[in-house]
């Protein structure tokens, strides 16, 4: 196994880089992050419409939600692939593909995070809100989604592990990214899968426990600070 | 007004390969959800048995199964085991249609190690007590699990692991990587003939938007006769 | 001020408010008490509409609350409400809690809105506090800080929804005493609560509540000492043995 890292380690790595695209590991990290990142504020906007008082607003939300969420991974990877070149006139690659397959995934699924996140702000802090004055939005603005967004993070953290997982399914669509640089790597070599697909494994399991080990540590820092009782502990 | 044609792609052998689609979809899911169900069962009573290396190889197993992407896992059984098991077996294997049987192991386990942490939560739930109590009558560990524990467990894991019903019924789709004819697989094959791109795909999505509903229905009208069973007490 | 027309509240088939009619002029206090589940804080939480009312009319400053055609935001920057449990923000600092609302319903600039706060801060003795966090500060410091909050929009009635309920007995008296200079200075004030000393000292008037009706007005010595209801004679004496 020594010897399929040393031979074949930069490739699994960075793929092709710098003499080629992006690929291997760096790229499903960058897959990743952007999906996140991209599909943050539709999440956001996804889980304010969700938790809307107007009907008109939220019934399409849930609908957007139970639709993403009855279809497997891969359909979603396979409608963008057939109507992200047709929205945008010409045809693109397989990676801006699966980046937008990904954040419509991540919109309905981070969006429930959001939604969560909303629903668990106890109702007093917007009756409070409201009682100064403030509108829906504002108070949404400056007293719900502050504190919503911060207790949501571990979540986030766990939709990013998520998506870590999930841009395996690129190799479907012949994205170079970990897993159709590890079946490049076993086309090549032929005899040893068993050993190949399990540092495959591996590195996914590392990266994906580690992160779940911090996901684990921010809960209970968050746990912490938030069940300080202010009435019965704090001395005046 | 694209010109959309669902007659074309329902009739023939693309019906025929839709069909098929469907039914090894369902039956992939059933098989896995049934031995997933069984090892989640398992695992978690490995979990909680406060034996050290049992519980250390629960947690293990769970790890393994929730930090590796689905698709990863079936390609380790369906390319990696082979190469690792003995001329006999793999034969066995060849024979006797090797594409459903090890997808079907790596649903199975994957299945079996979320579920199991669905069942962990809900025996978290229950008051250390009720163990306590069965085991002050005499009963061993498993007879304590089996008959106390595990069915209180049950009620309040129903939630999550309908969600994670839900989410074997999807990950059928990743059996198609290794060119198991389900219903992705078979959406893929009359696209690719028919160029009914929409359709097909429509198709497939109606599939699977049906059996998302059944599985949350079923998973409700459950939860409702467990309520309604414990409150006629 | 505020008045109650033949207002009737139902809860899907529960009736929670009984044909309220009531009065309350300005610069009067009035406790509203009763035993749990009375409808004494749906009754207050009608008057700024943090309720809705099934039947009759509420109108405060001259309007009518539940109309269809009211500006709910504006009526509600002229009411100000205590919290039984405070819900004060706790992402900000006690400063601009109080500042919040000021700045983004009334508009007021960010020096003209801190200038305020700090002097209504200073009234209720939590001016040394202006920088923490409603988290590192005792109950009773943070009702006084919701008070200060509700006071900085300058409105011309305040409403206190059980304001001393949850915290700890040696806490009462410090917003309490708060509420007693405000009455002292003239506010309209409407009080759940259970604290009859307060009540005794600085009410107008007692309205008694039980089942959603009211069926005792008096004032605090009629009230205290020879209550007329049947209902209201159980709830002294009930008080008496506490």
């Amino acid at each position: 196994m020594i010897e399929i890292l040393r031979d074949y380690g930069v490739l699994l790595l960075v793929g092709q880089f710098p003499n080629g695209p992006l690929g291997g590991l760096a790229l499903t990290l960058c897959l990743a992050i952007t999906g996140l990142i991209a599909s943050f504020p539709l999440a956001v906007l996804m889980g304010i419409a969700r938790t809307s008082p107007i009907a008109a607003i939220r019934a399409p939300a849930t609908a957007i939600v139970y639709v993403v969420r009855g279809l497997p991974v891969l359909m979603l990877i396979f409608w963008a692939y057939f109507i992200v070149p047709i929205l945008v006139g010409h045809s693109v690659s397989g990676t801006t593909t699966l980046i937008c397959a990904l954040v419509i995934y991540e919109l309905a699924f981070m969006g429930e995070v959001v939604r969560a996140g909303i629903e668990a702000i106890p109702a007093g802090q917007v009756e409070a809100a409201r009682s100064l004055g403030m509108t829906y939005g504002q108070a949404m603005r400056k007293v719900v989604l502050p504190q919503a967004l911060v207790h949501m993070t571990p979540s986030i953290l766990s939709q990013l592990i998520n998506l870590i997982k999930n841009t395996s399914l690129g190799y479907i669509i012949s994205v170079n990214e970990l897993t159709y640089a590890a079946y490049q790597v076993n086309a090549q070599l032929l005899t040893k899968p068993f050993e190949v697909y399990l540092i495959l494994a591996v590195t996914y399991f590392v990266i994906c426990w580690l992160l779940s080990l911090c996901v684990n540590r921010l809960e209970k820092k968050l746990n912490r600070s938030s069940t300080r009782n202010p009435t019965k502990e704090a001395t005046a | 007004m694209p010109d959309f044609n669902f007659g074309a792609v329902l009739q023939g052998r693309y019906l025929d390969w839709l069909i098929a689609g469907a039914c090894k979809t369902l039956l992939l899911f059933f098989a896995a959800w049934i031995s997933g169900f069984l090892i989640g069962l398992l695992v978690v009573s490995l979990r909680e048995s406060r034996a050290r290396p049992l519980e250390l190889l629960a947690k293990a197993f769970v790890g393994y199964h929730r930090n590796v992407p689905g698709l990863v896992q079936v390609f380790i059984w369906y390319f990696g085991v082979p190469q690792i098991l003995p001329e006999a077996w793999q034969a066995w294997i060849n024979d006797h249609g090797s594409e459903f049987f090890l997808v079907w192991i790596a649903l199975s386990l994957n299945a079996g190690a979320y579920m199991s942490e669905d069942l962990r939560s809900g025996v978290r739930s229950l008051p250390p007590t009720q163990l306590e109590a069965a085991r002050a009558l005499g009963m061993t560990f498993v007879q304590a699990m089996r008959v106390v524990i595990l069915p209180q467990a049950l009620r309040v894991a129903l939630p999550p692991l309908t969600n994670q019903s839900l989410s074997l019924f999807k990950s059928t789709s990743l059996a198609m990587a290794i060119g198991f004819a389900e219903m992705t697989y078979a959406a893929h094959q009359v696209e690719n003939e028919s160029f009914r791109t929409f359709e097909t795909f429509a198709i497939a999505s109606v599939f699977y938007w049906a059996g998302s509903f059944l599985l949350m229905w079923l998973g409700h009208a459950c939860s409702v006769k467990l309520k309604a069973g414990r409150a006629a007490r | 001020m505020i008045s109650f027309e033949g207002v009737d509240k139902f809860y899907g088939e529960y009736q929670a408010l009984n044909n309220i009619d009531e009065t309350v002029a300005k610069g009067e206090v009035v406790v509203v008490c009763g035993p749990s589940g009375s409808g004494k804080s749906t009754l207050i939480r009608t008057i700024n509409r943090l309720e809705p009312i099934s039947k009759g009319k509420i109108i405060v400053n001259g309007q009518d609350v539940h109309g269809a055609s009211v500006d709910v935001n504006k009526l509600r920057s002229n009411i100000g409400f205590v919290f039984q449990s405070f819900n004060l923000f706790p992402h900000l600092s006690v400063l601009r809690n109080v500042i919040l609302a000021p700045m983004m319903v009334l508009g007021m600039a960010e020096r003209d809105a801190k200038e305020r706060a700090m002097k209504l801060l200073a009234k209720v003795g939590m001016q040394h506090k202006a920088d923490a966090y409603p988290s590192q500060l005792s109950g009773g410091q943070q009702q006084r800080i919701a008070i200060a909050r509700a006071l900085a929009m300058e409105p011309p009635v305040m409403l206190f929804d059980e304001p001393t309920s949850a915290l700890d007995p040696e806490m009462v008296g410090e917003v309490l005493n708060v509420m007693k200079q405000l009455a002292a200075e003239g506010m309209t004030m409407v009080c759940v609560t259970h604290e009859m000393g307060f009540a005794r000292e600085v009410a107008n008037r007692i309205v008694f509540m039980d089942a959603g009706t009211i069926l005792e007005r008096a004032t605090p010595q009629q009230f205290f000492t020879s209550p007329q209801h049947p209902r209201a004679q159980k709830f002294i004496s009930d008080i008496r043995h506490t």
